[in-house]
């Protein structure tokens, strides 16, 4: 496990934490915008969808759901759900801007950093902007009387390492493309159709049954299992090690992917 | 010469991509103090030249030794050492003057105190004290310049590359930008750059070597070069287009070194010029225009290359 020794030993993470750095400084000029935009939609989808649709079907009773309120079911989905927007969202135009418009990326690449800490250097951001999201998202679920008891907060890492095994391998990606018209084939190929699939709003047993292997691999389903069963006290610990393992090990194969592909990208 | 002034050696050094190669078994070596020069057009391979200075592009062959150290193994150690005046700016249009030289002095793991004293200096250096809360996005294409140039110099490096330091500016910010950076040349700052512009390399370097096609074809201070590869001076003719063919074969009878027919002039290349001209006089020929002048680089491009520079 090279990689572990390597992001564990201090001198790569105080090469990746300058990079995290020059993003942090970037962030305070938008910070108050994206603060407004991580509040306001959870309250928009938690009160359209949970309560207002909520009220529709938990009068035909939830026992598709495991008896819960569709609030209490929804909401963990929708944090999860939601941390894989932002892994998304953030390593895509960001990744692309830094190195083809800005290229504030090949100034970094001129300096000691080399192109894996300037990889890791944006995840790092990434995670904290994750942890801003999803603590913000649990505020939101408590005004709206869905945090059911203090564990719920052990869904906030969760979600955080949901969002990052959207965002390593995307950002792997990101590193690679010439143009943005890649991105609009993810956002409409992936991320709608994992949003609306993945478990988040109808649990998969709904899917005819050819079909649920495929949610089952999705790395969005796997987070939002696990976010609800923390949120709704129903997690084993089987349960918990197939899913954190295997959003770990999809985090681990986008971070060993991208630092080749940032090498080859910024050491050409 | 002791071997810890030799900044960089290059032996065969050669940068391929794919099929194409854009770098082909170069050789040089720069020394300490000194400005030395890639002059060549566009394509000629300056610009990948100096990404393997960079040690941001591991050469394909050859031998590239860098401060003592291999590219490659000690990339990030020597790149510690560099400063770098990219083609394209890489400023963080975002972010205020004062923050590109704060994240950017970071990168190199500096102090935070000693990344204030020296921004204070550089910003002094490049006459941009007054705009440093500025945001660099509505900032002059020369004061942008200015601004890579301070930002390269943050680390004090030994080094400083600079591919094209000066394409693209207008010529009072190029004079500028020239000015600051023969400073530095006297200040004892090692420079490498690239360039089209035979009068920025004749002002600023010592020695520089002219490239086309990847190779080097020749090597000197733009003296020598211009004693070796040209003559003292040069006679520039401008005759009418329909005269011009009939003009060129009449002008052999001048005795000159050398004569180029341009599309739009004749250059005889001469020991004097005024002489040549009293010649194309007797020989019944009555140019438009005509001008004596000395050597240049260009000349000395023209006649290795048969190519202009800037073409």
């Amino acid at each position: 496990m090279a990689l572990v020794g390597q992001l564990l030993s201090p001198r790569p993470v105080a090469m990746a934490v300058r990079e995290f750095r020059m993003w942090l400084t970037d962030y305070r000029r938008t910070w108050k915008g994206s603060i407004y935009s991580s509040l306001f939609n959870p309250l928009l989808y938690l009160s359209a969808m949970g309560l207002g649709l909520g009220t529709l079907v938990d009068k035909h009773g939830t026992a598709h759901l495991g008896g819960v309120s569709y609030l209490a079911f929804l909401a963990p989905g929708l944090l999860a759900a939601q941390a894989m927007q932002t892994g998304i969202g953030e390593c895509t135009y960001p990744v692309l801007g830094s190195v083809k418009w800005d290229r504030t990326y090949q100034a970094a690449a001129a300096s000691p950093l080399r192109p894996r800490d300037i990889f890791r250097g944006h995840q790092i951001f990434v995670a904290m902007r994750l942890l801003m999201n999803c603590g913000m998202f649990l505020a939101v679920m408590a005004v709206f009387g869905a945090a059911r008891s203090p564990a719920v907060i052990l869904a906030v890492p969760a979600a955080v390492l949901t969002g990052l095994a959207f965002a390593a391998p995307m950002e792997a990606w990101a590193i690679t493309q010439n143009k943005d018209s890649g991105f609009s084939v993810v956002f409409r190929f992936v991320l709608v159709p994992l949003f609306l699939f993945s478990g988040t709003f109808f649990p998969v047993t709904q899917l005819p049954a050819w079909i649920r292997p495929v949610a089952y691999i999705t790395p969005l389903w796997h987070g939002v299992a696990l976010c609800r069963s923390i949120s709704l006290g129903t997690l084993t610990a089987g349960d918990a090690f197939l899913h954190v393992g295997y959003l770990l090990a999809i985090t681990v194969a986008g971070l060993l992917a991208g630092q080749r592909t940032y090498r080859r990208r910024l050491h050409a | 010469m002791p071997e810890s002034d030799i900044l960089v050696r290059a032996r065969g050094l050669t940068k391929r991509f794919g099929d194409f190669t854009a770098v082909d078994g170069i050789d040089f070596e720069l020394r300490r103090g000194e400005a030395f020069g890639f002059l060549g057009p566009n394509g000629a391979g300056k610009s990948s030249t100096m990404r393997m200075l960079g040690c941001v592009s591991p050469p394909s062959g050859g031998e590239l030794t860098i401060l003592g150290l291999d590219p490659v193994s000690k990339g990030s150690v020597i790149r510690a050492r560099l400063g770098v005046v990219p083609q394209e700016d890489t400023l963080d249009v975002e972010l205020t003057v004062w923050e590109n030289l704060l994240i950017y002095g970071r990168y190199f793991g500096l102090p935070r105190q000693v990344i204030r004293e020296r921004i204070e200096r550089l910003l002094d250096f490049v006459q941009l004290s007054d705009r440093a809360d500025d945001h660099v996005e509505p900032l002059s294409g020369g004061l942008k310049r200015r601004l890579t140039i301070a930002r390269s110099l943050i680390n004090e490096p030994d080094i400083l590359l600079l591919d094209e330091p000066t394409t693209g500016l207008d010529p009072q910010a190029r004079h500028v930008v020239w000015d600051r950076l023969f400073r530095l040349k006297q200040q004892g700052v090692t420079l490498i750059l690239t360039t089209h512009y035979m009068d920025e390399a004749e002002q600023l370097c010592d020695r520089l070597v002219i490239m086309d096609h990847g190779k080097i074809v020749a090597e000197g201070s733009p003296r020598e070069l211009i004693d070796t590869y040209s003559t003292p001076e040069v006679l520039e003719l401008r005759f009418d287009p329909s005269t011009h063919e009939q003009a060129a074969e009449k002008l052999t009878a001048v005795p000159a070194d050398r004569m180029e027919v341009l599309a739009d002039r004749i250059l005889l290349y001469i020991r004097n010029g005024d002489d040549a001209l009293a010649s194309a006089h007797d020989l019944g020929l009555d140019p438009l225009t005509s001008l004596v002048r000395r050597s240049t680089l260009e000349d000395v491009f023209l006649r290795l290359t048969g190519r202009r520079l800037e073409d």
